[in-house]
C-alpha cells in the first residue's frame, strides 16, 4: 500500500494545492470587491440587502473581479499548456504573439466600423485573430527543434501584428476611433459590465475544457513527439485542441480586456515548485494561480495612490518583463 | 505469443525513397539486432515497425492485425518503443517518468491505480532504479537515464520492445547492463528488436541479425552466418577480421577502410 500512496502523492498534492489556491481566490475576490476609492467593509458585502453602496459593488467591482478571475485563469492555463506542448519554459500567448494577433483582429473590427454593429463582432474578430496567430505560429516554426525557433517565430508574429495595429491606428478614420483603440490596447478591467462577463465566459470555459483534455499528451510529449506517438497519443488532435483552446481563450479575453501579457509566462513557473514539473499536474493549479495573480494585480493598481489608475496591462508588463529576463539568464546555457 | 512482421514496406520522405520494399518476420522470445551503416534506414524501419511512422506502401502486422488499422492505445499497450534521443523536457522524478509508460492503459485520464503502481514498482526494481526513485531525471548520468527510459517502456508491460540505438554513448558497463535487461525480456518470451552499431555485442546477445544497406535487407540469420568478413566488408565498406575471445564468443574487428563503390 505504501507504493500506491507514493504514486498517488502528486495527485493529492495537486488537489491540496488547488484547494489552497481556491481559498486564496475567494479571499482576493472579497478584497477586490471591498477595495478602491470607496472602501466597503466586508460585512456589508455579505449582507447586501439595503446597503447604500451596493451599486458600486454590483455594477463596477463585481464584473471587474469576475473578469479578473476569467482572464487570469484562461491565460494561466494557456501558458501552462503552451509551455508543456512546446516543451518550452518561455512560451506564453503574449510572448508568442498570439495576444497581439487577437488585438489586431479586434482593432481591425473597430477600424472598419463593424464592431459597432453587434456586440459579438469584436470578440469574434479577436478570436479569429488569435486562432489565425496560432496557425501562423505553427507554420513559422513547423520544423522547430529548439527553444529559440519558436520564440523567434513569436517575435516575428508580435512585430507583424504590432506594425499592422499601428498602421490601423495611424490611418484611423476619426480621432474617436484612435482614442478608443489606444485605450483598449493598454489592457484594463475598468468599466466592464456583466454583459462583458457573460460574453467571455462561454468561450473561456470551452477553450479551458479543450485545454484540460491535453494533460496526458503533454506528459507524453516530455519525451518527444516520437515517444508520445508510441504511447498512443494522436498528435494531430492535440495540435488542434491547443490551437482552438488557446485561440478561444486569448481571443475572448483580449476582446474584453485588451492585451494583458506575461500572466501565462509567469504563472506556471510560480506553480512548479509547489506542484512539480509534470505538465498535467500544472494545468488546474496554473488556472487558479492565474486567477489569483490577476485579481491581486487588479486590486493593487486600483488602490495605488495617484489621480489616474495604472492600466493593468502595463502593470503586468512591468512585473513580467524582469521575470522574463530572469528566466532568460537562468536558461542562458540551454538556449545558446 | 504474437508475431511482428512487415510486408513490402516502403518508407519515403519528401518523395525520396528511404527504405524498402522490405519484408521480414520477427520472432517473439528472441532478440533481433538490426545492423547497417549510418543512413541505411535502420531508425526509419524501426519507426515503421513501432507504428509511429506510416509506410508509403506495404503493411506492418502485429499479431494478426494490420498496424494501420489498430487502435493506437491497443498498439501502445502491446508494443513499447525506446527512441534514440534521451532528451527529457522537464525535471520530473524517476518514478513519474517511468509512470509515463502507463499512459496507454487509460483512455481518458491518467489516475494511477494499483496496477499502475505495481507495474512501475516492478519496472524500477528490474532496472535497479529503486534507490533513484525520487531523483530528478535531469540530474542523472547518461547511463542512468538510459535505464530509466527502458524502465519506462517496461512499465507498460508490452509483448514487444523496440529500441533504437539503446547502447549509443554508454560506457561498457552500462552497455552490458542494458544488454542484460533486453536479453532477459526475450528470455521470458517477449519480442525484442534493437538497432545497433556494435557488431561484437550484436553477435553476443542477438539471436538473429538483420543487415541493412541503402534501405534494403541484404542478409538475415543467426549472427554466425551473417557477421562474416565478406558480408560485413561488403555492407560497411571496411576490412573485417573475426577473432575468437577466450570464452569462445566472436569478436568482430574492423581493420581498414575499403573504398565504397
Amino acid at each position: 500500500m505504501t507504493r500506491t500512496s507514493r504514486l498517488r502523492l502528486p495527485l493529492g498534492l495537486s488537489l491540496g494545492l488547488s484547494l489552497g489556491l481556491g481559498l486564496l481566490i475567494l479571499v482576493l475576490g472579497l478584497a477586490s470587491l471591498a477595495a478602491g476609492k470607496v472602501w466597503i467593509p466586508v460585512a456589508e458585502l455579505l449582507s447586501p440587502a439595503d446597503a447604500p453602496r451596493w451599486f458600486i459593488v454590483a455594477e463596477l467591482r463585481l464584473p471587474r473581479a469576475l473578469l479578473a478571475i476569467l482572464v487570469g485563469a484562461g491565460l494561466g492555463l494557456s501558458g501552462a499548456v503552451l509551455q508543456g506542448y512546446l516543451r518550452n519554459p518561455l512560451a506564453d500567448p503574449g510572448v508568442l504573439g498570439v495576444s497581439a494577433c487577437a488585438a489586431l483582429g479586434a482593432v481591425l473590427s473597430i477600424w472598419f466600423g463593424v464592431a459597432y454593429g453587434a456586440a459579438w463582432v469584436l470578440p469574434a474578430c479577436a478570436m479569429a485573430g488569435a486562432i489565425g496567430g496560432m496557425g501562423l505560429l505553427y507554420a513559422l516554426a513547423a520544423r522547430a527543434r529548439g527553444i529559440t525557433t519558436f520564440i523567434l517565430a513569436g517575435v516575428i508574429l508580435n512585430a507583424l501584428a504590432g506594425a499592422l495595429t499601428s498602421l490601423a491606428i495611424s490611418l484611423a478614420p476619426n480621432p474617436f476611433a484612435t482614442a478608443e483603440i489606444i485605450t483598449w490596447l493598454m489592457g484594463a478591467l475598468t468599466d466592464r459590465s456583466l454583459q462583458d462577463v457573460a460574453m467571455v465566459t462561454p468561450f473561456v470555459l470551452a477553450g479551458g475544457a479543450l485545454l484540460l483534455t491535453t494533460g496526458r499528451a503533454l506528459d507524453a510529449l516530455m519525451l518527444g513527439e516520437l515517444t508520445a506517438r508510441s504511447l498512443g497519443i494522436d498528435l494531430t488532435r492535440v495540435r488542434w485542441r491547443v490551437l482552438l483552446g488557446v485561440g478561444l481563450i486569448v481571443g475572448a479575453t483580449t476582446a474584453v480586456t485588451g492585451m494583458i501579457g506575461f500572466v501565462g509566462l509567469v504563472v506556471p513557473h510560480l506553480v512548479r515548485p509547489l506542484a512539480g514539473n509534470r505538465p498535467s499536474a500544472l494545468l488546474v493549479p496554473s488556472a487558479l494561480a492565474g486567477a489569483a495573480l490577476v485579481l491581486a494585480a487588479d486590486t493593487v493598481v486600483r488602490i495605488l495612490p495617484g489621480g489616474t489608475e495604472v492600466k493593468l496591462g502595463i502593470a503586468m508588463a512591468v512585473l513580467g518583463a524582469p521575470f522574463f529576463l530572469g528566466l532568460l539568464l537562468k536558461m542562458r546555457r540551454e538556449i545558446l | 505469443m504474437s508475431m511482428l512482421s512487415c510486408r513490402d514496406v516502403v518508407m519515403t520522405a519528401g518523395g525520396r525513397r528511404l527504405l524498402g520494399p522490405l519484408s521480414a518476420t520477427f520472432k517473439a522470445g528472441a532478440v533481433t539486432a538490426v545492423l547497417g551503416p549510418n543512413g541505411a534506414g535502420k531508425s526509419t524501419w524501426l519507426a515503421a515497425l513501432a507504428g509511429v511512422a506510416r509506410p508509403a506502401s506495404g503493411q506492418v502486422i502485429l499479431g494478426d492485425a494490420d498496424m494501420a488499422g489498430l487502435d493506437p492505445l491497443v498498439r501502445a499497450r502491446r508494443l513499447g518503443f525506446m527512441v534514440q534521443s534521451r532528451d527529457i523536457a522537464w525535471g520530473v522524478s524517476v518514478e513519474t517518468l517511468v509512470g509515463l509508460g502507463r499512459i496507454p492503459h487509460h483512455r481518458y485520464v491518467t489516475l494511477d491505480d494499483t496496477t499502475d503502481a505495481a507495474m512501475v514498482a516492478a519496472a524500477l526494481e528490474r532496472c535497479d532504479l529503486e534507490a533513484l526513485r525520487q531523483r530528478d531525471v535531469l540530474t542523472l548520468s547518461g547511463g542512468e537515464r538510459a535505464r530509466v527510459l527502458l524502465a519506462r517502456v517496461l512499465a507498460g508491460g508490452p509483448d514487444w520492445v523496440l529500441a533504437d540505438e539503446p547502447l549509443a554513448g554508454l560506457d561498457p558497463a552500462y552497455q552490458l547492463e542494458i544488454v542484460r535487461l533486453l536479453r532477459g525480456l526475450a528470455d521470458e518470451g517477449r519480442g525484442v528488436v534493437v538497432t545497433l552499431h556494435d557488431l561484437t555485442l550484436a553477435g553476443r546477445f542477438a539471436d538473429r541479425v538483420m543487415l541493412l544497406k541503402d534501405g534494403r535487407l541484404v542478409a538475415e540469420g543467426p549472427p554466425d552466418d551473417v557477421l562474416t568478413p565478406g558480408m560485413l566488408g561488403d555492407v560497411y565498406g571496411v576490412g573485417v577480421e573475426v577473432l575468437t575471445a577466450s570464452d569462445g564468443a566472436r569478436v568482430v574487428m574492423p581493420t581498414r577502410r575499403t573504398p565504397r563503390e
